[in-house]
């Protein structure tokens, strides 16, 4: 058995002066959760796949004369298998007690929390929150990945508890993946065009969903000429992502209250869109308006570049089973459907030159002192930092 | 848009365990099974909270020379520790009973919550 790398403690998660303040329970019980997704990653998970190669499949062969199909064929047939019962009951505990450590470290600071992003944020023209915006329903349905009150519920009047809890949490649940400041995504993009297009100089950018505003951050720092613009739906995510992004320095970087299917910006207004697990948490009618707008608002020769987990097609039923569990388990009701899609048929059919859509493979850039080599023998189906990019040029 | 409570009026311990929307899903043939469960794991991570503290109360007070074990045996809490003692204790509770506080904000909303795969499916058409 491969020997897994440490997840790094919780105390070494990037501060800000937002960021929650912390005692040594609240570490102590993100780190108990870092280990405890790691085990039903790296030692529990393995043996699901036991049980389904060991018993389930030969008993749905028995019982149809051919191996399942399809994932949903799979999922039906594990449904009763108790070690899949014991991992998943596990997984979805782990998920919500997360939240609970989460909004525990929060909620009880509210108060000068609140005061502090007020203060980082009153009057500054990097701010621009719209009440007028609605939450679309695929991101109200349920509360995405168990997050009580998902992005957009305010609890009182400026709050930021969403982007906070959120902001302290994904550190421990990705075991440290995405880095310090949880932004190995935004810095694997740059760093992506850095090597592959250096030529390429973005003076204007737009990061759609950009929640706490952790991935375009990289991206505002990579080019600090250029204008940059991140946009979304929830006021509490925003409130939060402008005052973390200035506590960090970054001011070319603007916070919009939006919805992306519907910029008020002018055709060819950006060289650079980017999305960072974005369109899983997106819907089938709101997917292919969205991408339209990005080809209305990208320039001749501009990129749209957007970090999702890998489709499915091609994949082993029993990977796509358990790549589908976060649909139906935690809350992310469009991942099942988004995971199907042709993407660079829908880039075509949102205007894009299908001679010009690319898809690679991305890691995660994080610092290697502090933080284990993202490894396949870690693949957590969902959480770790191997991301496919998909795009296209203009 | 109806008035948002005061931040003084909020009460973080209930607030953090609040529920999420969306239909829990139940993993085994009996909830009951996955109730103690969940309780369980909280229990153990609670645990593994206060064994760390206790490791680094001990290493401290070892490398500080400050205290023996005899003492820590013999300690007594004046009125303001016992206060802030027994604040935390209720904060324990409400977290290893979160899930019986979830499931019984569901019964009180009364909100009949369609299957994840039918949101699936309307998301499809959405």
């Amino acid at each position: 058995m491969s020997q897994q790398a440490l997840p790094p403690s919780w105390q070494h998660v990037g501060r800000h002066d937002v960021f929650p303040s912390s005692g040594h329970d609240d570490t102590a019980r993100f780190d108990f959760l870092a280990n405890l997704n790691g085990y039903l990653a790296t030692r529990l998970s393995p043996k699901v796949r036991v049980a389904y190669d060991k018993r389930v499949k030969p008993a749905f062969e028995a019982a149809q004369g051919r191996a399942p199909e399809t994932r949903h064929e799979v999922r039906k047939a594990m449904v009763g298998d108790p070690i899949y019962q014991t991992w998943s009951a596990l997984r979805r505990s782990s998920m919500e007690m997360r939240q609970q450590a989460g909004r525990g470290l929060v909620l009880r600071q509210l108060a000068p929390l609140v005061e502090k992003a007020r203060e980082l944020n009153e009057g500054s023209p990097n701010l621009q929150l719209d009440p007028s915006v609605k939450v679309p329903r695929h991101v109200s349905a349920v509360d995405i990945h168990c997050m009580p009150g998902g992005y957009h519920t305010e609890l009182v009047k400026d709050d930021i508890s969403a982007g906070a809890n959120y902001d302290a949490g994904i550190f421990a649940t990705t075991g440290g993946m995405l880095g310090r400041f949880n932004d190995g995504g935004g810095q694997a993009l740059a760093q992506w065009l850095k090597q592959e297009h250096p030529d390429f100089k973005p003076r204007r950018i737009l990061d759609l969903g950009c929640t706490v505003g952790h991935n375009v951050v990289p991206l505002a720092q990579a080019f600090p000429d250029a204008e940059v613009i991140a946009v979304d739906v929830s006021a509490p995510m925003l409130r939060y992502g402008h005052a973390r992004a200035r506590s960090m320095g970054v001011d070319n970087l603007l916070f919009r209250q939006a919805d992306a299917e519907s910029l008020d910006y002018p055709d060819g207004h950006f060289d650079l869109i980017s999305t960072a697990m974005f369109w899983h948490e997106s819907s089938a009618r709101s997917m292919p308006r969205t991408l339209q707008e990005v080809h209305r608002l990208l320039a001749d020769g501009g990129l749209s570049a957007n970090l999702e987990q890998p489709q499915y097609h091609g994949m082993d039923p029993y990977e796509a089973f358990v790549r589908d569990w976060d649909a139906y388990n935690n809350n992310e009701p469009f991942w099942s459907v988004m995971h199907e899609y042709d993407l660079r048929a829908m880039m075509a059919a949102a205007g894009f030159d299908d001679s010009r859509y690319f898809e690679t493979t991305v890691a995660g850039v994080v610092d290697r002192s502090i933080f284990p080599e993202a490894s396949n023998d870690g693949e957590d189906y969902g959480r770790a930092a191997l991301w496919t990019m998909f795009g296209a040029w203009k | 848009m109806s008035e948002l409570p005061d931040i003084d009026d909020i009460d973080p311990i209930a607030l953090a365990g609040t529920r999420a929307k969306g239909k829990r899903p139940y993993f085994f043939k009996d909830p009951d099974v996955e109730r103690v469960l969940s309780i369980a794991m909280v229990i153990a991570m609670e645990h593994a909270v206060t064994r760390q503290r206790l490791d680094a109360l001990e290493r401290l007070i070892e490398s500080k020379g400050v205290a023996t074990r005899a003492e820590l045996d013999a300690f007594q809490p004046d009125a303001a520790a016992e206060a802030e003692r027994t604040t935390w204790m209720q904060e324990y509770v409400a977290r290893v009973l979160r899930i019986v506080q979830q499931e019984t904000e569901a019964l009180e909303s009364g909100a009949k919550e369609p299957p994840m795969a039918d949101l699936i499916a309307q998301m499809r058409d959405e």
